[in-house]
């Protein structure tokens, strides 16, 4: 078998034409500087797919109303689609009830309402909340926030020099006065899959909740927050190939119910009077004033298309890819991969020997490849291994091995220029 | 844009073997300077007597682009009056940001081989960190971040060190 023909059996797997599915994305048939566009910034947000954009034009050139609202057509049709596409989130993340699928602005915004939420009203001075290295700054930044405000107290948990969490220090840091969990599920600066089903069951012998930051786990690992007994778990459309604006917060119904609203306005009312307002069911009580309707519904889309390819499939995919990039990276003298955990998904972070990782992301840039470089959010975990910053590419199953090859040249060039 | 017109030899060469790099250990002002988007930091010491940089020196962490602009920098201020530093801190970023019109008289010199980075916006930032820095060591503002509209809005702090 030639090459060519191996490439073409490993692009079809799982009864999953992969050269088809890059079809499906309009914009990778774009050139930057007159060379195709190689997107390997897929962690920072993914791109959509001809489906999703109709689906927006669709709804935007004949369904748009506000909803919950109105008793006339227009009205009652949004009001149909946005709570469809919640009941395709909530199947999406097997939660029990669609109840319990809150359509907020973002994982961002996702977190902060935990916080608001849930936080301010249980966790007092002295508590401690526990969150790990490898948080995103949007899991750290709001409970340093609480914290501040409550004089609670932040407990970190440690990585070793692969990337992955300790454990067992987890484990160790737990005690009366823990209240909160804040884990990522999936590192977005180094790939790393963390444990999250048995850091959740420890938190839960001290009946501390757990909030799990989904936002770079959802496109890559199928979720299911009922096996995984999560208390909280958040994503945002964008990265699944939907829009930018809108995410979800999902919760179990009976922590939803306890906890303060997060933003006060309309539709998140029973009734209101200058004496007093009464609060609306879950999931309208977090959902003040008009929502993201249209994104919301593009992202409903966007579930639809990922679940005809299957997160399974898509897993498996992307393991391929980055399998075969990481051993090519590894074979180029002065490249360093930072992040070699044994559970990753298909995110590659690394250096290269004397030369800076924004000029590394300009000279690919010119060969249209686009890799993300910088502290990617998540300080920290730079800190940890002594990096001001690193380049990193993250892959999507529309991506292929000709691209990785692309990369590889890509880093060659940098090395001739500066080296 | 392409590499080649922004990474000349000129840059490569001060990046290599950047011209005036360490620390002054008797300077007169010094500032901090942030880029906090990617993490770069500069440190720019230099010694001031009647208006005049007698010496100046910097260190860091940063990219070539940063690293070359600081060299290039502190070559071409040492010795200038305070206010001939000025104009060229001025006319820097105006030359960055693509508002200086180079067909008209200006004192920017071989400096100009970082006119390139005006088509690459999210590089301009990585050039200019010098000359905020130096802006703001000669004003006697400890540290300043190239996240800020003007130059006494980017204070962090207020604290001289001179």
């Amino acid at each position: 078998m030639n090459s060519a023909h191996a490439s073409l059996k490993s692009e079809i797997t799982s009864d999953v034409d992969w050269r088809k599915v890059r079809t499906d994305f309009p914009i990778l048939e774009l050139k930057i500087d007159g060379k195709p566009l190689i997107y390997l910034d897929n962690a920072a947000s993914s791109q959509m797919p001809q489906l999703v954009i109709d689906r927006l034009v669709r709804y935007q050139t004949k369904q748009h109303a506000n909803i919950n609202r109105a008793v006339h057509y227009l009205s009652e049709v949004a009001t149909q689609e946005y709570h469809d596409a919640r009941c395709k989130l909530q199947q999406f993340i097997n939660a029990r009830e669609d109840r319990e699928v809150i359509f907020t602005s973002g994982t961002t915004d996702s977190i902060n309402l935990v916080m608001q939420g849930y936080g301010r009203k249980f966790i007092q001075a002295n508590d401690e909340i526990i969150l790990t290295t490898l948080e995103h700054h949007s899991n750290i930044v709001p409970w340093q926030m609480l914290a501040n405000e409550k004089g609670a107290k932040i407990r970190v948990v440690p990585i070793n020099d692969k990337g992955e969490l300790d454990v067992d220090e987890y484990e160790r840091l737990f005690n009366e006065r823990t209240k909160f969990v804040g884990l990522i599920h999936v590192s977005n600066a180094l790939g790393t899959i963390n444990p999250i089903k048995r850091m959740i069951d420890f938190a839960h012998r001290y009946d501390v909740p757990v909030l799990i930051d989904g936002a770079q786990a959802a496109l890559h690992i199928p979720i299911d927050v009922q096996a995984l007994d999560c208390d909280f778990y958040a994503f945002s459309a964008h990265k699944l190939c939907g829009p930018t604006g809108v995410g979800i917060l999902y919760g179990k119904a009976v922590l939803l119910e306890s906890m303060q609203p997060y933003k006060g306005g309309g539709n998140m009312i029973a009734s209101v009077t200058f004496e007093e307002t009464i609060y609306n069911t879950i999931p309208h009580k977090f959902e003040a004033g008009t929502p993201p309707i249209a994104a919301a519904i593009g992202f409903g889309a966007a579930i639809d298309y990922l679940t005809t390819i299957g997160i399974e499939n898509i897993a498996a995919y992307e393991s391929t890819l980055l399998d075969y990039a990481t051993k090519c990276l590894t074979q180029i003298p002065g490249v360093n991969i930072i992040g070699t955990a044994n559970e990753k998904t298909a995110v590659i972070s690394f250096t290269i020997d004397g030369v800076h990782p924004h000029d590394i992301g300009t000279i690919l840039n010119q060969d249209g490849i686009a890799v993300r470089t910088g502290h990617h959010c998540a300080q920290p975990v730079m800190q940890r291994f002594n990096v001001p910053a690193t380049s990193r590419a993250s892959f999507a199953f529309y991506n292929n091995k000709t691209e990785v090859d692309a990369l590889i040249a890509g880093i060659k060039t940098v090395q001739k220029v500066f080296l | 844009m392409h590499t080649n017109s922004l990474y000349q030899e000129v840059i490569l060469d001060h990046n290599r073997k950047p011209r005036n790099y360490g620390k002054l250990d008797q300077a007169s002002h010094h500032a901090v300077g942030h880029n906090p988007l990617c993490g770069d930091r500069l440190d720019i010491t230099l010694q001031l007597e009647n208006e005049q940089i007698c010496d100046i020196a910097f260190q860091g962490e940063s990219c070539a682009i940063c690293k070359a602009s600081a060299s290039m920098m502190t070559t071409a201020v040492k010795g200038k009056s305070r206010l001939d530093a000025e104009i060229l801190i001025h006319e820097f970023r105006e030359l960055a940001t693509g508002k200086l019109d180079t067909g008209h008289p200006h004192h920017l010199g071989r400096l100009t081989v970082f006119s390139g980075i005006r088509d690459l916006p999210t590089r301009v930032k990585c050039a200019i960190l010098p000359w905020h820095t130096l802006h703001a060591a000669l004003n006697s503002i400890s540290s300043t971040s190239t996240e800020a509209n003007n130059d006494s809005a980017q204070m962090v702090s207020n604290h001289s060190v001179s």
